[in-house]
């Protein structure tokens, strides 16, 4: 028992939740408006690692977290506008662009980070002032003692970095942009009826490509998490398919704001208890397989494309690259 | 006017043009990264046809591409984009391993080579039954389903290799070196015919499977009913439901070729090379696929130029590598992406440009024939 309430329930434990998810957030957030917009982003890997390279290296030849940050989310915004570009403008395939995006981002990195930094691909390790720190929330230390309620602001709550409280205060502030202002309904709109939007002299392009961008901006940060944030530098294949988890995510919450949180919290929560259970037999099942643990994620998404807790419904209009006229 | 660009435009002038803006940027890339692309061009083919036996390598890995091309075409000809080959590529390899692990002492080399292609297609197409019965059946989408399969792939082989295949006495999570019966004859011999100096080069006998199921989906696809059927579904889903062609079939079956034809991938590295079962053996070809079945225009022929071309890369890379230490292979992954850029989601870039010029020429030659 002793064992399970370290590895489930363990403050510890969620608050390497909360830090998993952030990317996974992020990433299933900037995927939610580009969807939405009925452009498919199979490329929010592929972002999110160029970003982390950007950030890394920009956080390390320029010593700041802020032009770090910049860095991350202009080569974000950059290969955002190429898929834009592929799928709006040249009305290709949106999944072979953002196959291409992955492979170039995953080739990119190595080869400019070797030839810059020589370190194997890696950037520079960064120092303490040169990342988002976390950092304590008043009245953290003074609560420490107070059972659960203390427990969680000190360990879940306070102590996290900048960018997680970000990504957290997106989810309430995606919800209202996309259900409560006229750019969510045309956003929504593109993504389900383009004509119907053309029709009342709203430019499709002009929304989707907006949509892109913001998908490029939530998707640098998500990279820049990585590299300066949870971790101290860019390395070879960071995101580790973490741009891929996120896109299930936002399936698995059937493209909705505050159900993406749920999943992706859901999802960190079995990374953290995946790396938690390693070589720790559990009692009754005995060793759980970590390899397994990992894939839950991708079974549970199948499971409901499957259709078989609710269904998944996509945009409409999603993939379908538009034409004005014939 | 359907037939709008002459036949050698379409397949031979425009994915020279896509390759060559691909090849023009991945040089930009190298001059950035302060190297000559001439000195890289010179390294990359040398590396792969001559030096050290290069083209016995060049044609190892464009075997193990012809086999993911054709899995990624075949499903493109019914309107479906397989990015799973890679996962099925993966789990076809447990059907390979386990024939030869179960053979290798018992049978001769061909009688396990026939058990382990049967093998290799077998969990090839069963891994791609899954997302194909939830596409036909319950409409979720093949892209999604196929690429959360991949990852499962990865998963349950890592869990396989570790808890299970893996001997008990050895530390690496691979399983034991197949016997003689297990391993499949080398090809040096037909090289040296030709004059090149090889030794040591892994090409093999899974070279003339690959080029016989070339053959075979040729076959299938424009000279078979299924074919025509698979085509149409491909073309127009509405038009085939119309004409009476059952669509959940088609999509079932066109999954499974292609998923079998992944599988088979697995036998040129595990029994052709590696006589062992090892982590990630299949290395990314099963993406390559996506690059050389949009390259090679989904026609076979086209298929095992473009895979000879991506075999140049992986072998010729590595010379690159080797001699030019700021180059390292990740140079092919951004190549890949370039043509899988060009060649795939920016066709119609080019295309209208080019339509628009030969319409013109056209237009003026009847004009002149006829007036």
């Amino acid at each position: 028992m002793e064992t399970f309430y370290r590895i489930f329930l363990n403050v510890d434990t969620l608050g390497s939740m909360v830090r998993l998810s952030t990317p996974l957030l992020l990433a299933a957030l900037a995927g939610l408006y580009s969807e939405r917009s009925g452009v498919f982003d199979i490329g929010l890997e592929g972002k999110m690692l160029g970003a982390a390279f950007a950030a890394g290296a920009g956080a390390a030849t320029f010593h700041s977290a802020w032009i770090g940050l910049l860095c991350g989310v202009g080569v974000a915004i950059c290969l955002a506008l190429m898929h834009g570009f592929a799928s709006i403008t040249a009305r290709g395939n949106q999944i072979v662009s953002g196959v291409a995006i992955n492979f170039i981002a995953a080739g990119l990195t190595v080869i400019l980070g070797q030839s810059w930094f020589n370190q194997g691909g890696r950037t520079p390790q960064l120092t303490a002032d040169e990342r988002f720190n976390a950092f304590k929330l008043p009245g953290a230390d003074a609560v420490r003692d107070i059972p659960i309620v203390g427990h969680v602001w000190t360990g879940l709550v306070s102590g996290n970095s900048l960018l997680v409280y970000f990504a957290f205060a997106m989810v309430p502030l995606t919800w209202w942009i996309l259900f409560r202002t006229r750019f969510g309904l045309r956003l929504r709109a593109v993504g389900e009826n383009p004509a119907a939007v053309d029709t009342a002299g709203i430019s499709v392009t002009a929304m989707r490509y907006r949509a892109v961008i913001i998908c490029g901006i939530l998707t640098g940060v998500a990279g820049t998490y990585l590299a300066i944030s949870l971790q101290a530098g860019f390395v070879k294949d960071m995101t580790a398919g973490k741009g891929f988890i996120a896109l299930a995510a936002l399936i698995f919450a059937k493209w909705r704001p505050v159900q993406v949180m749920f999943a992706c919290l859901l999802f960190g929560y079995l990374d953290a208890v995946g790396i938690r259970l390693q070589g720790v037999p559990i009692p009754v099942i005995g060793a759980v397989p970590v390899s397994l643990i990992q894939a839950l994620p991708y079974v549970l998404t199948v499971v409901l494309l499957a259709g078989f807790i609710g269904r998944a419904i996509p945009p409409r209009a999603g993939g379908v690259p538009y034409v004005k006229e014939r | 006017m359907k037939k709008e660009l002459p036949a050698w435009v379409d397949y031979g002038l425009l994915p020279l043009i896509n390759l060559l803006l691909a090849f023009l940027i991945s040089g930009l890339v190298v001059l950035l990264v302060g190297e000559s692309p001439v000195r890289a061009a010179y390294y990359l083919v040398s590396g792969a046809f001559t030096i050290g036996g290069g083209i016995g390598f060049t044609l190892f890995y464009a075997t193990s591409f012809i086999f993911t091309g054709l899995s990624v075409a075949v499903a493109i000809h019914c309107g479906l984009f397989n990015i799973g080959s890679e996962g099925q590529a993966y789990i076809g390899g447990l059907g390979v391993a386990l024939a030869c692990l179960a053979l290798d002492g018992i049978m001769p080399w061909y009688v396990t080579m026939v058990v382990a292609t049967a093998g290799a297609a077998a969990f090839g197409a069963g891994w791609a039954f899954i997302p194909a019965w939830l596409q036909a059946r319950r409409g979720s989408h093949i892209v999604i389903t196929t690429i959360m399969f991949n990852f499962i792939a990865a998963s349950i082989m890592v869990w396989l290799l570790v808890d299970y295949l893996k001997p008990a006495a050895s530390m690496a999570p691979e399983t034991r070196t197949f016997l003689e019966g297990g391993q499949l004859p080398k090809l040096d011999w037909l090289l040296e015919l030709f004059g090149f100096k090889v030794a040591g080069a892994p090409l093999n006998v899974s070279f003339f499977i690959a080029l016989a199921c070339c053959f075979l989906v040729w076959l299938l696809i424009w000279r078979t009913r299924f074919g025509y059927e698979l085509r149409t579904m491909g073309t127009n889903p509405t038009a085939a439901v119309y004409a009476g062609i059952p669509e959940a079939r088609t999509v079932i079956i066109a999954m499974l070729i292609s998923g079998a034809l992944a599988g088979l991938m697995a036998l040129n590295p595990i029994m052709g090379d590696q006589h062992r079962l090892n982590l990630d053996f299949v290395a990314g070809a099963g993406f390559v696929g996506i690059a050389v079945a949009l390259m090679g225009r989904n026609h076979p022929v086209g298929i095992i130029f473009a895979a000879i071309l991506f075999g140049v890369l992986y072998q010729g890379g590595a010379e690159v590598a080797f001699n030019m230490p700021n180059i390292s292979r990740d140079m092919i992954v951004v190549i890949q992406g370039l043509v899988i850029l060009f060649a795939g989601a920016l066709e119609h870039m080019f295309r209208p440009a080019l339509t628009r010029y030969f319409l013109a020429r056209r237009m003026a030659a009847a004009h002149v024939a006829g007036g």
